[in-house]
C-alpha cells in the first residue's frame, strides 16, 4: 500500500519540483548564504567545532584524565601551576593537562548542546504539531500549559528543574536546559501550522482525501521546518550557555572526571579566579566563539529563509 | 480601555492558576518529599513523619492544595533554612536592592540600546551598522557571570569602583525604603547616594549587556521595518520635514515592538540577576536564590520561583496595557 502511494506521488514530486524554474525555497537560501560572509564565518566555526569534537581524542597531546602534576597542586595554600614546557595552557586543580582537558571538553559540551536541543525541539514540536494540527480544546490545553512554561523566566525554569534531582548529573542538566526551549519551539510550530491550515496545499491534499494525519506529517510539518532549524541552531548556542550557568551555581555535574566547558568555567569562576583566573578565561573564550559560530549561523539562515528578501 | 485592561487581568488568572498547580507539584516531587526538603541533612523517618502530619501533608491530595494555595494568598511560605527567618520577610528585606539593580540594568539597557538600533538602521550598512551587529551578538555569546568577574577583575580597581556589596561596610546610612539610592536622596545623606550609586555600576553593566545586545537589534530590525512603509512614503511625498516624519512616523510606530521586548526582558534581567549578584555578592533576591541553590533551602527557593513568575506575568500584562495605550489598534483585538 505504501510502496503503491509512492509511486504514485513520485511524478507529482518531480513536476514540483522542477516547476518554478527549480529555484526552490531552500536551495536559494543555501546559495544567498554562500555569498554572505557572516553566514560562512559562522558555518566555518561550527564545523571546526563538530571536527574537534570528533576527532578530539586524536588531537589532544596528553591523557585528559591523568593526574600527572597532582603533586604540584595545592588548592589549600592558593597554587595551580601554570603553563610550563609540554602544559601550554597550564593544569587544572586536579593537575590534568588543560589543553587536552579543552580539547576533549568539546566533545561533552557539543553533547550538551545537541542532546538539549533536540529534546527541546521533539517535545516542543510535538505540542506545537498537536495544538496546530487540531485547534479546539486540544490547542487551548495545551497553549495555556505553555504560557505557564513561558511565563517562568528561563534561568529559573532551569533551576527549578535541576533542583529536583537530589544527585545532579549530566542528564539532570542537559534535561533541566532542554526544558526552557520546549515553549519556544511549541510556540514557532503552532504558529507555522495555522498559517497552513488554510493555504492552498493544505486544501489541495484535504480534497484529493489524504488522511489527515499525512496532511500534518507530510505536508504541513515539511513546510515548518525552516523557522525550527533557524530556531535550533540558535538554542545550541544558549543551551550551552544556559548549562555553564547551572554549574556556576552549584547544580552542575559533580564528577570530577567531566570534562565540559560550561562545567570547566562555572567551577574555574566559582573556585580559582583568584588563583589562576586563566582556568576560567580558555573555557570562556571557547564558548564565546562556539556561542558566536551557531549563532552567526542562525541568524543568517534566518535572513535566508526570510521571504521578504527573496529578490 | 478599561475593559481592555481588565479582560487582560482576568487572562492572567488561569496561568496563574495552573502555576501554582505546577509549584505545587514541584514541592512534592523534590527529593525526599516537603519534609525532608524543609527538615534537610536533620530528616529522620520519624521527624519527616511527624513533620508531615503537623504539615498536613497525610490529607487527601485535593485538600493539600487547596490549603497550599491559601497559604500562598496569604503570603505563607515557610521558613528559611538558612536564616529560619520566614521567607517574606527575606524577600521584603531583599527586593528593593533586585529592583534597583534592575533599573539600572534597564536604564542602561534601553538608554543605549534605542538610539544605537535606530542609528545603526537609519545608515543601514556603516560604521555603526555593522559596530551595532557586531556588539549585538557577542553581547549575547558572553556568559554573564563571567562578564561579571572580568569587570569585578579588571574594570573595579582602575576605575576605582567598588567590586562588592551594595554600600561600603561601616558608613552610616539610614534605612528608610530599603532603596539605598532613595534612602539617600530622602535623607539627603549625599555620600550614601554617591556610594550607592558607585556600587551599581559594575553589577548593572553586567545585568544590562543581553537585554542591551536585544533592544538594539529589535529597535534596528523595527526602524528598519517602519521606514519601507507606504505611510512613510506618503508623509515624505506630503513634503513633511524630515524631522517630524523621524519622530512622529517613524519612532513611534518602531518603538511598539521594542515595548514588548522590554517587558520580555524583564525575565531574563531575573534570571541575570541571579548570577550577576551572586557575583559581585549583591544582596538582592538573586543572592538569595543563589544562596539558597547552594545550601538547598527547598521554602526559600519555591518562594522565589512562585514570586519571578508573578512578577513576570505582572510586567507582561503592564506591557500589554500600555501597548494598548500606544497603539489604539490593539484594544479592539
Amino acid at each position: 500500500m505504501n510502496t503503491l502511494l509512492n509511486k504514485k506521488k513520485e511524478p507529482i514530486d518531480k513536476l514540483a519540483a522542477t516547476a518554478g524554474g527549480g529555484r526552490s525555497l531552500a536551495g536559494e537560501a543555501i546559495r544567498r548564504m554562500a555569498r554572505s560572509p557572516v553566514a560562512i564565518i559562522g558555518a566555518v566555526i561550527t564545523a571546526l567545532f563538530v571536527l574537534l569534537a570528533i576527532f578530539a581524542p586524536l588531537l589532544a597531546p596528553k591523557d585528559p584524565f591523568d593526574r600527572a602534576l597532582q603533586d604540584q597542586v595545592q588548592l589549600g595554600r592558593g597554587i595551580i601551576p601554570g603553563a610550563m614546557p609540554g602544559y601550554p595552557l597550564g593544569v587544572d586543580d586536579f593537575g590534568r593537562d588543560f589543553l587536552s582537558r579543552l580539547i576533549v571538553g568539546a566533545q561533552q559540551t557539543l553533547l550538551v548542546g545537541v542532546v538539549a536541543t533536540l529534546i527541546g525541539v521533539s517535545v516542543g514540536m510535538i505540542i506545537g504539531v498537536l495544538a496546530g494540527a487540531f485547534g479546539g480544546w486540544v490547542d487551548t490545553m495545551l497553549m495555556r500549559f505553555v504560557d505557564v512554561l513561558l511565563s517562568v523566566p528561563s534561568l529559573l525554569l532551569a533551576i527549578s528543574v535541576a533542583a529536583l534531582f537530589a544527585k545532579p548529573n549530566q542528564w539532570t542538566v542537559i534535561i533541566a536546559v532542554s526544558i526552557v526551549s520546549v515553549p519556544i519551539f511549541a510556540r514557532l510550530l503552532r504558529g507555522a501550522m495555522l498559517a497552513q491550515r488554510d493555504a492552498d496545499h493544505v486544501l489541495a491534499a484535504t480534497s484529493l482525501g489524504v488522511k489527515r494525519r499525512t496532511v500534518v506529517l507530510r505536508h504541513m510539518l515539511p513546510n515548518s521546518l525552516g523557522p525550527v532549524i533557524v530556531q535550533a541552531t540558535l538554542t545550541l548556542a544558549t543551551s550551552i550557555i544556559e548549562a555553564a550557568a547551572l554549574s556556576f551555581l552549584g547544580l552542575g555535574d559533580p564528577d570530577p572526571s567531566r570534562a565540559e566547558w560550561g562545567l570547566m568555567l562555572g567551577k574555574a569562576a566559582r573556585q580559582f579566579l583568584d588563583i589562576r583566573p586563566e582556568l576560567a578565561y580558555y573555557p570562556a573564550i571557547a564558548i564565546i566563539i562556539v556561542a558566536l559560530g551557531f549563532t552567526l549561523l542562525g541568524e543568517s539562515m534566518r535572513e535566508a529563509l526570510d521571504p521578504k528578501n527573496r529578490r | 480601555m478599561l475593559r481592555f485592561i481588565v479582560r487582560r487581568l482576568l487572562q492572567a488568572i488561569p496561568t496563574l492558576l495552573i502555576l501554582s498547580i505546577l509549584v505545587f507539584a514541584w514541592l512534592r516531587a523534590l527529593p525526599g518529599g516537603p519534609a525532608g526538603a524543609m527538615l534537610g541533612d536533620k530528616a529522620t523517618p520519624e521527624k519527616i513523619a511527624n513533620l508531615n502530619h503537623i504539615l498536613g501533608l497525610d490529607q487527601p491530595i485535593y485538600l493539600q492544595y487547596i490549603k497550599f494555595l491559601g497559604r500562598v494568598l496569604t503570603g505563607d511560605f515557610g521558613n528559611s533554612l538558612i536564616s529560619t527567618q520566614p521567607v517574606v520577610q527575606e524577600v521584603i528585606d531583599f527586593l528593593p536592592a533586585t529592583i534597583e539593580l534592575s533599573f539600572a540594568a534597564l536604564f542602561i539597557a534601553v538608554g543605549l540600546g534605542i538610539p544605537l538600533g535606530y542609528l545603526a538602521a537609519r545608515f543601514r550598512g556603516g560604521i555603526i551598522d555593522n559596530l551595532t551587529i557586531i556588539v549585538t551578538l557577542v553581547g549575547v555569546a558572553v556568559p554573564v557571570f563571567f562578564l561579571g568577574y572580568l569587570l569585578q577583575n579588571n574594570l573595579a580597581e582602575p576605575l576605582g569602583l567598588p567590586s562588592q556589596g551594595r554600600l561600603t561596610t561601616g558608613l552610616d546610612a539610614t534605612d528608610v525604603t530599603g532603596f539605598a539610592v532613595l534612602d539617600g536622596i530622602l535623607t539627603q545623606e549625599w555620600d550614601v547616594v554617591w556610594d550607592a550609586l558607585r556600587h551599581l555600576v559594575l553589577p548593572a553593566i553586567t545585568l544590562a549587556t543581553i537585554p542591551l545586545a536585544v533592544i538594539t537589534r529589535i529597535t534596528r530590525a523595527s526602524v528598519l521595518d517602519v521606514l519601507n512603509e507606504d505611510f512613510i512614503r506618503t508623509a515624505q511625498s506630503k513634503g513633511l520635514a524630515e524631522q517630524t516624519i523621524r519622530g512622529r512616523h517613524v519612532l513611534r510606530n518602531a518603538l511598539l515592538p521594542v515595548a514588548t521586548t522590554i517587558g520580555l526582558q524583564t525575565g531574563l534581567l531575573l534570571g541575570g540577576a541571579v548570577l550577576t549578584e551572586r557575583v559581585f555578592t549583591f544582596r538582592g533576591l538573586g543572592f538569595l536564590l543563589a544562596e539558597g541553590i547552594e545550601r538547598k533551602d527547598y521554602p526559600r527557593l519555591q518562594a522565589l520561583i512562585l514570586l519571578g513568575a508573578l512578577v513576570y506575568v505582572l510586567v507582561n500584562m503592564l506591557v500589554d496595557v500600555s501597548y494598548g495605550l500606544i497603539d489604539p489598534r490593539v484594544r479592539v483585538r
